[in-house]
């Protein structure tokens, strides 16, 4: 199957229809060997258990900068290709991404008071995230506010695109400033310098939330391209309705176009 | 398996990503089953698409 055809809405309904349950099992399995996994690590030698806080902290961190690139490349798509679902794949990730940033903020204050001795610190690392989901709920209102789909989509994609340029400066905050984050551990040059007692829990637990996102993603894209049917059959009822009620008309089809 | 003093961060920390995958997972369920309920009283009313097919064909 092609871009071209998957970008046909009741196309792209059928395919995620058969695709959705088996997505599913596999996200629920991979998730219950990275939470046993996690439990089962041992303490860090200078964290303690509070190492485990990392196995939940780290996957929302990379998925909540993961989510605004999806939608970067989704924006593209709509301002560039204007392909179909572009803009239906934007939208259904926004809030998803203002999750996942709030649980690597909340997860990270959470970390940051046993380690550090504060809940919240005006870093750069911490500051630029709180932009990140600042950003993803002001995606989510203009999306709300303008009625019209298309003119929605067009101004979300630009506002997504000039948001990306906040993702270099949350992965290298740690590099260019002196913050209390730590820097990289795990994606950086010369590999991770985490022992695999932990890394291998951490990549489980961040495959098992990138299919999580997946899963999560493709069905409120069913959602949105359901809306949009509702949308477009609301519409062309009351352009029945009008031609119906108005001067020297004669009765309205009962069948109308729709999307 | 003892999780030392900060116990309840540990734990908070694992319940919030718990309620909120959760929550998400609730709020797509309750729009799908919105939208498709909205779509199946809108063609027993009478509005049909254009080609004729269901509009929760597949969904």
């Amino acid at each position: 199957m092609t871009l071209t055809e998957l970008a046909n809405p009741t196309r792209f309904l059928a395919l995620t229809a058969r695709l959705l349950p088996w997505l599913a099992g596999l996200t629920a399995l991979v998730l219950a060997i990275g939470l046993t996994q996690s439990a089962l690590a041992p303490d860090d030698y200078q964290q303690g258990a509070t190492v485990k806080i990392m196995f939940i902290h780290v996957p929302n961190a990379w998925l909540s900068m993961f989510v605004w690139t999806v939608m970067s490349i989704a924006s593209l798509g709509t301002l560039v290709w204007r392909h179909p679902l572009a803009d239906v794949a934007a939208k259904a990730a926004a809030p998803l991404g203002a999750a996942f940033t709030f649980l690597a903020l909340v997860t990270g204050s959470l970390w940051g008071r046993p380690m550090w001795g504060t809940y919240w610190e005006w870093d750069a690392r911490l500051t630029s995230v709180l932009i990140l989901f600042l950003m993803y709920l002001g995606l989510i209102a203009l999306w709300r506010a303008v009625e019209d789909p298309s003119r929605a989509a067009r101004a979300a994609a630009v506002l997504t695109l000039v948001g990306a340029l906040n993702l270099p400066i949350i992965k290298f905050s740690v590099d260019w400033w002196n913050t209390l984050h730590q820097p990289a551990s795990v994606l950086r040059l010369g590999g991770p310098t985490l022992d695999r007692a932990f890394l291998i829990p951490l990549l489980v637990m961040a495959v098992g939330f990138t299919l999580l996102f997946f899963t999560l993603h493709l069905a409120a894209m069913r959602n949105e391209i359901l809306r949009r049917r509702v949308r477009s059959l609301q519409m062309m009822q009351a352009r029945a309705f009008a031609s119906d009620v108005g001067p020297g008309t004669h009765g309205a089809p009962t069948q109308v176009g729709a999307v | 398996m003892s999780l030392g003093p900060y116990a309840s961060f540990i734990l908070i920390s694992y319940l919030s990503a718990g309620a909120v995958v959760l929550a998400l997972i609730g709020w797509i369920l309750i729009d799908y089953r919105n939208q498709t309920r909205r779509l199946h009283e809108m063609e027993q009313s009478g509005v049909l698409r254009r080609s004729g097919r269901s509009a929760t064909d597949n969904a």
